[in-house]
């Protein structure tokens, strides 16, 4: 098949389009629905396929699939392709993508089955998907940009998909800015890899990295630059702050762009440009530093948070921050194999969530659920599934790739520290009590909820529960997969020095350790209810205040930043630039002409003998000059 | 006093005569007729130096002249006659509703 990557990106996009063109004709047509789940759903599925077949033709031939889709433009000697790029990283992330995409889009025709606006909610997740798979596929720095803003609007507009409430729309305006400041620096750092090397096909930029002469640029300035852009999508310390908001969209939209795809396009990123980071340590560190930060913060507000899809948000954020930790120490491969199991237990425990808020009619405060194990089992045993696989309990998913993030986050020599595996073993240890936390104040602790919610409580369907036990079975065994291994050629493992191999077995045995600790932790404090849970909060209050509140962050940009823009926007731009300077001139000028034309104008008496008289007056004056000046 | 003298300076005076009736006059009517007399001036002098020239052109140009101002009076009393339906005199004042 001679345009297999164009096809897999153009698939989505053609779906996104007829629903999206045809989104109020079909609410009405008598087979409208249908048509909009087998477009919706179908198409994706198709990209699967393809990515599939894509998938084990570089597993059998070994070298990348390059397609030219178009020439955008042509300048000079240098052009601006189109073009695609398969190689087993981007295979990983694009069967990632089209996988849980579809699989969450199978699950939408339950959970949305109600809405008004069903096929704008199909249209949106495969434009979604569209320019995701622009930005895994692309080949040069520009489709990925176009595909990182594309899927920045999507994300824009499925947070705000019920845009009647302005509670919504403001958080996808917050998602949306907050990412600019992100992107003005990823576009500052393709600026730059352009200049230097005239070329933005990232292959090419790799490749001028790792061998031939040294680069005239900054491998860091361009490594942190980009990093920022990274930092953006993957709401990393200080840009986190849109992600945990972003929750107002609808559940699926979280599973799929807030947590399983759209925010590991940083990771990606960092993953992708890998040639670039191995000669850059300071970028590197930095990378390292900002992930670790990161994850531990977002650790200790999720154990706070009593909105269920808030602690969701903030483990999403916690759990980036350890993949770029991985990509900080060097260990890409790993980086991006824990791209792969997140993407599956955090999809399940979203879609998890959504069934639990579809069963209590929208309830999302944990503190009005408990005791629903017994009503909705099947939610129940893949959400415990799923948080096993995220705590890191063998054999799940998460504790392999977890793993060997704190191995080398402990061991590797491109970075590696005691100090910042302890930082990192500390977050995996609240990552475990924070999220069985949740588990037992959802299905496990006496019910809390109102009777009238209590009442028809009722197991989802099978559309949705089908895919729940889909992504905990994935979730279970989807880490024996030896990514990092497979990725080696593309991403080469981190070195870590023969000295410390003894460790790693210790190592082992005690991040295992950590994980039933955190496992006990909840257990003890949550088991019996929320008596303990309650006196702790009252013990500590000012640091409970403190998590509950996210360490104040959003009331700090407000004060530092939002504040002084709105003044200085009010009393600068708009008052003196606008009102003051701008206008005050232009109404100047008008005034100024008003006045002359009003003096002017008393000429116009009206008395036609008055200008019969002007005129005899300008006939004699003309005869007048014409004799003087003969 | 030659011919040609005498000829320009009946001309001078009709257009004299005319102009001072435009700026005196406030009868339309009358306005218009001595706007006539002025043109009439005029044309007179081009005759006469179309003849002191010996070109036939000047001749016919006032012919053309002729059936011009012919045609600019037949739109022009039908205006005075529209303007006087309206304000029902032919007093050139009455008409200064523009005046700035």
């Amino acid at each position: 098949m001679t345009h297999l990557l164009t096809l897999i990106v153009v698939l989505p996009l053609a779906g996104a389009v007829l629903n999206g063109l045809f989104a109020t004709r079909l609410a009405a047509a008598p087979f409208g629905r249908t048509f909009v789940t087998v477009v919706g759903c179908g198409l994706p599925i198709v990209s699967f396929a393809l990515a599939v077949r894509g998938f084990l033709e570089i597993a059998a031939t070994g070298g990348p699939l390059v397609e030219v889709a178009y020439t955008w433009a042509q300048i000079g000697e240098r052009s601006f392709e189109i073009g695609f790029y398969l190689d087993r990283l981007s295979a990983v992330m694009a069967l990632i993508v089209t996988g849980v995409g579809s699989v969450i889009h199978i699950y939408s025709i339950g959970y949305m089955h109600d809405d008004k606006s069903y096929a704008r909610f199909f249209a949106y997740l495969n434009l979604f998907l569209f320019f995701m798979l622009s930005l895994v596929l692309g080949r040069s720095l520009l489709v990925l940009f176009v595909g990182w803003e594309g899927v920045g609007l999507a994300s824009y507009l499925l947070i705000g998909f019920w845009f009647d409430d302005p509670a919504n729309a403001a958080a996808g305006k917050k998602a949306f800015i907050t990412n600019r400041i992100g992107d003005a620096g990823f576009l500052l750092g393709m600026f730059l890899l352009y200049w230097a090397f005239g070329t933005l096909d990232m292959d090419k930029i790799n490749a001028a990295f790792t061998s031939g002469p040294a680069p005239v640029v900054s491998a860091s300035l361009a490594g942190i630059l980009l990093f920022i852009g990274a930092s953006g999508k993957s709401a990393q310390i200080p840009l986190h702050v849109w992600l945990p908001d972003a929750m107002a969209g609808p559940t699926p939209v979280s599973a799929l762009i807030h947590a399983a795809t759209m925010v590991t396009a940083g990771v990606y990123l960092v993953a992708r440009m890998s040639g670039l980071y191995l000669q850059a340590p300071e970028a590197s560190m930095v990378v390292a530093v900002i992930g670790a930060a990161t994850a531990f913060f977002a650790a200790t507000i999720a154990v706070a948070q009593s909105d269920i899809k808030k602690v969701l948000a903030y483990s999403t954020v916690s759990q980036l921050g350890f993949m770029f930790v991985a990509l900080g120490v060097g260990a890409y491969g790993v980086g991006i194999f824990h791209v792969y199991t997140h993407a599956f237990f955090k999809a399940c425990l979203f879609l998890g969530a959504g069934s639990v808020i579809h069963a209590l009619a929208g309830e999302q405060d944990i503190r009005k659920m408990g005791g629903l194990a017994k009503k909705i089992p099947v939610t129940f045993w893949t959400f415990a599934i799923a948080t096993a696989a995220i705590a890191g309990i063998p054999p799940l998913a998460g504790f392999w790739s977890k793993d060997e993030i704190l191995w080398n986050a402990f061991a590797s020599s491109a970075g590696g520290s005691p100090v910042l595996w302890a930082v990192m073993a500390a977050t995996a240890l609240m990552t475990a009590f924070y999220m069985f936390r949740l588990l037992w104040l959802v299905f496990l602790t006496p019910s809390r909820m109102e009777p009238k919610v209590e009442h028809h409580v009722h197991e989802s369907p099978l559309s949705m529960t089908g895919v729940l036990m889909i992504l905990a079975a994935l979730s279970a065994v989807g880490g024996l997969v030896a990514l990092p291994h497979f990725l080696e050629p593309l991403l080469p493992l981190a070195k870590t020095p023969e000295t410390l191999h003894h460790y790693e077995v210790p190592l082992l045995i005690f991040s295992v350790a950590i994980a039933l600790a955190g496992l006990a932790g909840a257990w003890f404090v949550y088991g019996g209810g929320t008596e303990r849970s309650a006196r702790l909060a009252a013990r500590f209050a000012a640091l409970h205040r403190l998590l509950y509140n996210k360490y104040f962050v959003d009331e700090a940009y407000e004060r530092c930043i939002g504040r002084p823009l709105v003044w200085l926007s009010d009393r600068v731009f708009l008052n003196l630039g606008d009102r003051v300077l701008l206008d005050g001139s232009l109404n100047g000028l008008a005034r100024l002409a008003q006045r002359t034309a009003g003096v002017l104008s008393r000429v116009q008496t009206g008395n036609l003998h008055l200008y019969a008289l002007f005129v005899l007056a300008g006939g004699i004056a003309v005869l007048a000059w014409s004799f003087r000046h003969g | 006093m030659d011919k040609v003298q005498f000829l320009l300076l009946v001309a001078v005076a009709l257009f004299a005569v005319g102009l001072a009736g435009v700026i005196i006059r406030r009868n339309l009517l009358v306005m218009l007729m001595c706007m006539e007399l002025m043109m009439n001036g005029v044309n007179l002098s081009l005759v006469t130096f179309a003849q002191q020239t010996g070109t036939a052109a000047g001749a016919v140009l006032v012919f053309l002249i002729f059936v011009v101002a012919a045609a600019e009076i037949a739109i022009a009393i039908p205006i005075v006659l529209l303007l006087v339906r309206r304000k029902h005199t032919l007093e050139a004042d009455a008409f200064g509703d523009l005046k700035g």
